[in-house]
């Protein structure tokens, strides 16, 4: 065999060699699209995460209020778990866990106070509880604390009081009765239904009603004042005065549910989008309730809620209506005026239509100074701002005596349950945004994943981790933040501009990018491996045809 | 007999009563689940509106793309709602002789720039790449609220396209494409994160049903102006502008949203019929396939008009005019005014310290340069007496 050729067969395999081990893993690696490692498995064992929301409850028994057997056995703790019938993949538990303890002195002398006002003013101020925990003071059956029909009180401030029994299961009675008391402070199947009504699959269109905001990290609020008619009215309201005195404070004891920022403006000749109709029996206009949904279209394009921020805007406007159509009453289904004049819309916010007082129109002449009435406004702005987050009258045990809200127009338990509903809520989505970016990145094969991409993902997978402990172990407000953290991760990991960084190629496009260069290498390489096989093939034959 | 037979009778009759109003009672209640079964759930509406094409004689796709906007705007969904890219200015273009509008019926019957037209993508940033991020939300941060589209799982969006198109492919501005299997990507990324309810997608170009086609997300309805094969063509030429106006497809279209106002219950089969073969030389297709509802429930103004749920409110909190804290925070105001110093201006310009800053840096280059004239150019013959130098 001349040795050129053998020279030249070794020379081709030595071609192919360097061309499949060396060259088809170089381009393979260099070509694929760039995914730093995630934590998959994590991920997908998030949907299986079991949530339990612990709501630590303090019991406090006075002397008289239980036999005195009973009272020998205290302190103790019980622990009432149950699970939360929802469709959704997650399973929440709600636990109550009750500490039962006897009355310390201070708290027998204010129970025995005359009403129940003054003993909440003195059990109040030697300490702030923590966010969602509850205390329920326990007195005797007789006691003259609450009136006589009422068997439990439910106070502003993360406490109730409740009448004991004298009675061999007292026990077991009245920790019946403080769970459902408990219930209707924080936690029920409704409120945790509303928060994750956009996760769960069925009802999408009865729950309409109950449509609180989506938690974000934080909301604008804006007040608008419209007149579409300044020759007649000359409208002033001091929303400053009102802002900082009722609008405050409120959103002061909301401010752990994220950043409020306030704002108002005035329009001047802004309509609304439907003509109301004359009732003769009342001479005055009149808005029907079907036509309620066309009015926010045309004046929301005025409002300028789109330059104001990034967070969800609530939008209250106060309409004064034009001379030619005063007073304007709204209606409501069944054609009677409705008392509060206003209507409000989720997760957008609320209209309120002041009529101007006829009697301002005896004396003067157009334009007539009006002042606005800025009690009655917030009150219905207010109650508004209630609805729309969510913050609904809870089921009340019977015979319950409800405290209403003091004078900044939220419970602190109000808040609490909100802060629950928001942690699952934010829970939910983390989860549901990771696992749809995991099965995103499984389903489109070239979206690129960069390192601090993976970081988010890591650090909200962490936080949802560390959200679910701390609801486990009772620590509200710590489990609201690390679950804003979570979303507040995983929404920047998905959203990332780089992961669409490179566009598709479709398969005929690679192959014209790839064949000039691979063809003309790679035709030669393999027919000199084909000639090479088949003449050792013909090699191998020959020996035994000799033999 | 007489009575037992009318007793017998009139217990039947009684029987047949019962029986029908128990059945109407029935039929009612399934009639409100089987309405609510077929109302679209969602809550707000958005649209993108994308023109892909520039130049002068591509006049027709702004002014299809500007028609569906005032449809869409008068159907009620508000600005703030709406994506708009347009990707040439035809309103002011040099070559417009009507400046400031955009007419969609030859004799300029119809302006439909109108006069409070909010476009949000212009000229060339109508780009495949920020088309994408629209509709992915993966824009970079510090893009402009009105450039983003922020739906959520309860959306309807309208998705609405138009310019020169092929098989797989539209063409952007001349120089890029998307092509279906990206826009089907993109449209799957929306669905993961569940950034739609509904979705419905209009396309006017040539072959505008190979964009459909790979489409694999649920919950999407496609319209399409022509098959594959076949090219859309354009509607008529105004002699006064001297381009064509609009294309036919989209002509018919608009005149077909030109009746509907936002009570109107005309459905989707109707948008269907839009534009036969008679009419529009090119067969317009559509797939539903993907979609849940029959669309024949499904009400034009679920995707073109925009309708608010609305509730009244029957609570009020009770407020007491708390004029105390008022007057504390008038006081604490005034302490605040009394503590703060008389404030002083710092100098803003001073002309002083200028000159003599710059009459110091002169004499020291002088003395600088004289000193070198000494030491170096006379060399080692010591120090000469240093010229005087004057400051000029």
């Amino acid at each position: 065999v001349p040795p050129e050729v053998v020279r030249g067969k070794r020379a081709a395999l030595f071609f192919a060699a360097v061309a499949i081990v060396l060259g088809l893993p170089l381009w393979w690696k260099t070509t694929e699209t760039y995914r730093a490692p995630l934590p998959y498995s994590q991920i997908s064992g998030l949907n299986a995460l079991q949530l339990r929301l612990m709501v630590p409850v303090t019991v406090v028994f006075t002397r008289d209020s239980v036999p005195l057997d009973d009272q020998e056995k205290l302190p103790f703790t019980v622990v009432h778990e149950r699970e939360i019938p929802l469709k959704y993949k997650m399973k929440i538990k709600c636990r109550f866990q009750k500490a039962y303890r006897r009355a310390l002195d201070h708290e027998e002398e204010a129970l025995s106070l005359g009403s129940v006002q003054e003993a909440e003013t003195m059990l109040a101020e030697p300490q702030e509880q923590s966010e969602g925990s509850l205390t329920v003071y326990v007195i005797s059956e007789h006691s003259p604390l609450l009136p006589q029909d009422m068997m439990s009180y439910i106070g502003p401030k993360r406490t109730a009081v409740m009448r004991g029994i004298m009675h061999r299961e007292a026990f077991n009675i009245i920790g019946r009765r403080i769970i459902q008391v408990a219930q209707a402070m924080s936690l029920t199947e409704d409120v945790l239904a509303a928060a994750l009504a956009d996760h769960l699959p069925e009802d999408k269109w009865s729950s309409d009603k109950r449509r609180p905001l989506k938690s974000s990290l934080g909301y604008e609020i804006t007040f608008s004042l419209l007149n579409p008619d300044p020759k007649s009215h000359d409208v002033h309201w001091d929303i400053e005065g009102a802002v900082q005195r009722y609008v405050q404070p409120f959103l002061n004891a909301l401010s752990a549910a994220g950043n409020f920022s306030v704002d108002s403006q005035i329009l001047y000749y802004a309509m609304l989008g439907v003509n109301p109709r004359f009732d003769p029996a009342s001479s005055s206009y009149y808005l029907a309730s079907h036509s309620l949904p066309h009015v926010i279209n045309p004046v929301e394009s005025r409002l300028g809620s789109s330059a104001a921020s990034l967070y969800p805007v609530l939008n209250f406007l106060l309409y004064v209506p034009e001379l030619a159509h005063s007073p304007l009453y709204i209606q409501d289904k069944d054609g009677a005026p409705v008392a509060t004049n206003a209507f409000h819309s989720p997760r957008w916010g609320g209209i309120m239509v002041y009529n101007v007082d006829p009697k301002a129109y005896n004396a003067s002449k157009l334009p007539v100074r009006v002042e606005v009435d800025m009690v009655r406004v917030m009150e219905v702005f207010l109650a508004q701002l209630r609805l729309l987050f969510g913050i609904a009258q809870p089921q009340l045990p019977p015979k319950c005596l409800f405290s209403g809200p003091k004078s900044e127009g939220l419970m602190t338990w109000e808040l609490d349950r909100l802060l629950w509903a928001r942690s699952v809520e934010n829970l939910a989505t983390a989860t549901t945004t990771l696992t749809s970016l995991a099965q995103l990145l499984g389903k489109i094969s070239n979206i690129v994943i960069k390192d601090d991409v993976a970081s988010e993902v890591y650090r909200a997978v962490a936080a949802v981790q560390k959200a679910a402990e701390e609801l486990a172990s009772g620590h509200l407000a710590s489990a609201f933040v690390a679950s804003q953290e979570a979303v507040t991760s995983s929404e920047r990991a998905f959203f990332d501009p780089s992961l669409l960084h490179l566009l598709y190629f479709p398969d005929d496009q690679k192959f014209a990018i790839y064949i000039p260069l691979f063809l003309p290498m790679a035709v030669p390489i393999l027919l000199s491996l084909v000639k090479i096989f088949l003449e050792t093939r013909k090699s191998w034959k020959k020996p035994e045809k000799i033999d | 007999m007489a009575a037992n037979s009318f007793r017998s009778r009139a217990l039947t009759a009684l029987a047949g009563l019962l029986a029908l109003s128990f059945g109407s009672l029935a039929d009612s209640r399934i009639e409100d689940q089987a309405e609510q079964f077929f109302r679209s759930g969602h809550t707000n509406n958005w649209a993108v509106l994308v023109c892909t094409s520039r130049f002068w004689f591509n006049y027709r796709h702004v002014a299809n793309t500007l028609s569906v906007y005032r449809s869409v705007k008068r159907l009620g969904i508000p600005d703030s709602h709406i994506v708009l890219m347009l990707a040439d200015d035809m309103a002011c273009n040099a070559r417009n002789p009507k400046p400031a509008t955009v007419f969609s019926h030859k004799n300029m019957e119809l302006n439909v720039y109108g006069d409070d037209v909010e476009v949000d993508y212009r000229s060339y940033e109508v780009t495949v790449e920020n088309f994408l991020r629209v509709l992915t939300g993966r824009v970079p941060p510090g893009t402009p609220r009105s450039k983003r589209l922020l739906s959520d799982d309860r959306s309807n969006i309208l998705i609405y396209m138009t310019g020169h198109g092929g098989n797989g492919f539209l063409k952007f501005q001349d120089s890029e494409e998307i092509t279906n299997i990206e826009l089907a990507d993109a449209f799957e990324q929306m669905w993961q994160k569940r950034r739609y309810n509904e979705l419905l997608f209009i396309i006017d170009t040539c072959q505008g049903a190979s964009m459909y086609e790979r489409f694999y997300s649920p919950n999407i309805m496609a319209l399409a102006s022509s098959q594959v094969g076949e090219d859309s063509l354009s509607h008529q030429p105004d002699p006064a502008i001297g381009v064509h106006l609009m294309d036919r497809y989209t002509f018919y279209v608009l005149e077909f949203l030109e009746e509907i106002n936002p009570a109107s219950q005309t459905n989707m089969n109707d948008l269907f019929q839009v534009c036969p073969k008679s009419l529009c030389v090119s067969t317009p297709g559509h797939r539903t396939d993907l979609f849940q509802r029959d669309p024949k429930n499904v009400l034009i103004t679920d995707f073109f008009g925009s309708v608010r749920k609305v509730e009244i409110t029957t609570e009020t909190i009770s407020l007491q005019p708390d004029l105390g804290i008022m007057e504390s925070s008038n006081k604490e105001d005034q302490i605040d005014e009394e503590r703060m110093e008389p404030l002083k201006y710092a100098e803003q310009l001073p002309v002083a310290q200028i000159i003599h800053q710059s009459l110091f840096w002169k004499e020291t280059a002088a003395h600088l340069g004289s000193w070198w004239n000494n030491t170096c150019v006379s060399g080692a013959h010591g120090a000469q007496e240093p010229a005087a130098v004057h400051p000029s």
